[in-house]
């Protein structure tokens, strides 16, 4: 039957920790209770990308966008709107139009610059049904391919198309196609790499938990093409929700006879499996990867041989990123004028980005490349939380850098990141405000590759470790101007010597702090002083004597003994106050927590 | 730390049956390990034997994944597995200090577990709920938005 309403719950995994599952089995209990179960269907879908107003729930044909949802709201929801057909304004967003109407969601600051290519299935359809991905032109793409083009024109196509690897690097996907293509051999390879290490990226997740099946169908037009007959999906096991969601897909494209021997009965052979991470970041790089796959310790091996000729096991191996995937089915079907249209001239299409940090709307934006950092940041993003001010952002994870407010107004593509020092990476934007330390971002880099390096080549091995040591001294009020000009140095010996992209990328986000930032590092090295008041070792505490009431709590919690009480009485106070022995103390902040009058203490 | 390692008939029966599905894959090695840690949660010495010995392969090997990889453990678990997020979103939003804070009130270093067997602490990944920066996981269900006074009543649900 058909169902007069679609309540779409959002099953991301930013939701679901915001307990979207509960949400739903509410919905399932209030349409039962209200006799409208079977007028309405209930649907769990991908990430809805505005992650910071989660759980999230649609509600169509009228396109209500709750946000916020509570357990407790769910039986409003029911029996306003779908009942009574009232929308519950309270749970509908703070934007709303010059006439005071709530604003529809796509035109709202978040949405309305945004172009969902990648996305486009996310929070459209249920990711656990292939019903609904056919519908929405699924697999169409790679009929269109066998039936109707060559290998060699799927690969003209993209290399036409100007796409560009998704996960970091930016190399052209045509390119590397074509010499898998090129490579002879019995057996060839599909792999993807979904093992999103970049700390506080998470794109690549929400593809497989929203929309499985672009990739699926992806890497069934990367084996038409390249002639390859086995795809392998890496994918990071600390993603149980998207190994869940693509298995679930796997399953339902071999009962439907998409993937298999004669895959959709067009002659071609495709079939796939999952392997499954185990937390290395370095199994990012793609000779690492393959080895993983290999079932071996991930450790990179020196290139040339390209994964085109010598990959997995062996044999010639296409690998391409979650993201890069995804955009694949859409240019096929849509043409590469039609890709190239968005973007810049070098960089053709979108950009997804992990926004998060100091920024109001966390989460997924996709957005044609080219776009301004001003953009993303004050319009999608809606600014910086508590009035504070933009510092800077950081974009490439560890192997990125720091793009500093100056230079907000750079439209984003590969180029200018590598121009300005950062690089695109596989897209999280961590936005910064006065209250980050840049050299303790720094520190807080280089200790993710210290601990992430596979240590099997020097430079990065002892390099890195030797810069974390530099950077922790300076942290500490120890360090000195030469270390810098020392640390710079280090910095470019790494880059040009170590095997592979994580210790040739691992300074850059030294390099870019020391580049527009040097002033703040020059602060903890000649004044012994931090800016931000992060670096605990060069912060005293202070208790102002004519706010402290003398009530003494803060002593009594000091584990040094560093609290007594001065001799000084505040105007209108009956005891004096309390003093703290910078000799004494410990820097734990403990008084600080306990403050009644949480003024009174401060870090300076 | 002593432990003795417990092997239930139940449990050998399910990693023989492991063994059996993987035998001929390819590259199966690391599957073989990952299964043998959901039924033992870690992986003591006489498991990475066992392992060793079905696969065809030295045990020196499978050690040297084990250790490589930050998921396998080789030592037991605590009961509860509390994971601060130290992930760049949720750094530049504090779990920095969060994970000072449990450092101070469960008396151990990340990577290690209290001597009740009761927590075991991890500094994890980025887990992408950068929207609720910052996190942190106990035994899988997430904690956001924290604050380092929320620890009190989180921790007071698991008895600490």
């Amino acid at each position: 039957m058909l169902e007069r309403a679609h309540i779409m719950i959002c099953g991301g995994t930013g939701c679901t920790s915001g307990n979207s599952k509960k949400v739903m089995e509410e919905f399932e209990v209030q349409l039962k209770k209200n006799g409208l179960r079977d007028e309405v269907k209930l649907i769990m879908t991908g990430c809805f990308g505005l992650c910071a107003r989660g759980p999230i729930v649609a509600v169509y044909p009228d396109g209500a966008f709750y946000q916020h949802v509570k357990v407790e709201d769910v039986a409003e929801i029911v029996t306003e709107h779908i009942l009574k057909g009232r929308r519950v304004t309270r749970l509908l967003g703070s934007e709303r139009t010059e006439s005071g109407e709530v604003m529809p969601i796509n035109q709202t600051p978040f949405y309305r610059s945004q172009k969902r290519i990648v996305l486009r299935n996310c929070g459209r359809i249920n990711p656990e049904n292939i019903d609904e991905y056919i519908a929405f032109d699924g697999y169409k793409a790679y009929e269109k391919c066998v039936k109707e083009m060559t290998p060699e024109g799927v690969i003209q196509l993209l290399t036409d198309s100007g796409l560009r690897g998704r996960g970091g690097g930016g190399f052209p996907t045509g390119k590397k196609w074509l010499s898998t293509y090129n490579a002879k051999d019995d057996q060839k390879y599909v792999v993807c790499n979904a093992d999103e290490g970049d700390p506080g990226a998470f794109m690549d997740r929400s593809v497989l938990e929203g929309d499985p099946h672009s990739v699926i169908e992806a890497m069934m037009i990367a084996g038409y093409a390249v002639g390859a007959t086995q795809g392998y999906v890496y994918v990071r096991a600390e993603y149980p929700i998207a190994v869940q969601r693509l298995q679930i897909a796997i399953d339902q494209a071999r009962a439907y006879g998409i993937l298999g021997k004669n895959a959709m009965g067009l002659g071609h052979k495709f079939d796939m499996e999952i392997r499954l991470g185990a937390g290395a970041f370095v199994c990012g790089e793609a000779t690492a990867l393959i080895h993983s796959i290999e079932g071996h310790r991930g450790e990179p091996t020196q290139k040339p041989p390209h994964l085109a000729e010598h990959g997995l096991w062996g044999k010639p191996t296409v690998l391409n990123n979650v993201e890069t995937y995804a955009n694949i089915p859409q240019i096929i079907l849509n043409g590469p004028q039609w890709f190239k249209s968005m973007g810049t001239e070098k960089s053709s299409g979108t950009k997804v980005f992990a926004l998060g940090g100091k920024i109001m709307n966390t989460g997924l934006v996709e957005i044609p490349m080219g776009t301004t950092l001003r953009t993303i940041i004050e319009e999608i993003g809606g600014g910086i939380p508590n009035g504070k001010k933009f510092k800077a952002a950081q974009t490439g994870g560890p192997s990125g850098g720091c793009i500093p407010a100056s230079l907000i107004d750079t439209p984003i593509d590969y180029d200018n990141l590598i121009a300005i020092g950062s690089m695109m990476g596989s897209g999280g934007l961590i936005v910064m405000d006065e209250d980050n330390c840049m050299v303790d971002i720094a520190k807080f880099f280089l200790e993710f590759t210290v601990d992430e390096s596979c240590g099997k080549c020097t430079p990065c091995r002892i390099g890195n470790k030797r810069l974390y040591e530099m950077l922790d001294k300076i942290t500490k009020g120890q360090g000195t101007m030469e270390d810098l000009d020392k640390m710079e140095e280090l910095c470019k010996y790494i880059k040009a010597n170590s095997l592979c992209g994580l210790g040739q990328t691992a300074p850059n986000p030294v390099l870019s702090t020391l580049k527009y930032f040097r002033d703040e590092y020059i602060a903890h090295v000649r004044d012994k002083k931090c800016p931000a008041g992060v670096c605990k070792a060069l912060l005293n505490y202070v208790i102002d004597k004519d706010k402290c009431i003398g009530c003494g709590l803060c002593a009594r919690k000091c584990p040094a003994g560093a609290i007594t009480k001065s001799d000084y009485i505040a105007e209108g106070h009956k005891l004096p106050s309390m003093q703290i022995d910078v000799t004494k103390c410990l820097k734990c902040g403990a008084c600080m927590d306990t403050c009644n009058r949480q003024c009174a203490i401060s870090k300076k | 730390m002593s432990y003795q390692f417990i092997d239930t008939p139940e449990q050998k029966k399910k990693l023989d049956k492991v063994f059996v599905e993987l035998k001929g894959v390819p590259g199966s090695l690391m599957k073989a390990m990952q299964k043998a840690q959901d039924i033992y949660g870690y992986l003591p010495i006489e498991i990475m034997q066992r392992i060793a010995t079905a696969c065809n392969v030295p045990v020196e090997e499978v050690y040297g994944i084990a250790t490589f990889y930050a998921q396998f453990n080789i030592e037991p678990m605590g009961k509860y597995k509390v994971g601060i997020c130290l992930g760049t979103a949720c750094y530049v939003k504090g779990s920095g200090v969060i994970l000072d804070k449990i450092k101070e009130r469960l008396h151990i270093e990340p990577g290690h577990t209290t001597e009740d067997m009761k927590f075991t602490l991890e500094a994890t990944r980025c887990i992408g709920c950068c929207g609720l920066a910052p996190v942190m996981t106990i035994n899988g269900e997430v904690h956001g938005n924290l604050k380092p006074e929320d620890l009190d009543t989180i921790f007071a649900k698991y008895g600490a």
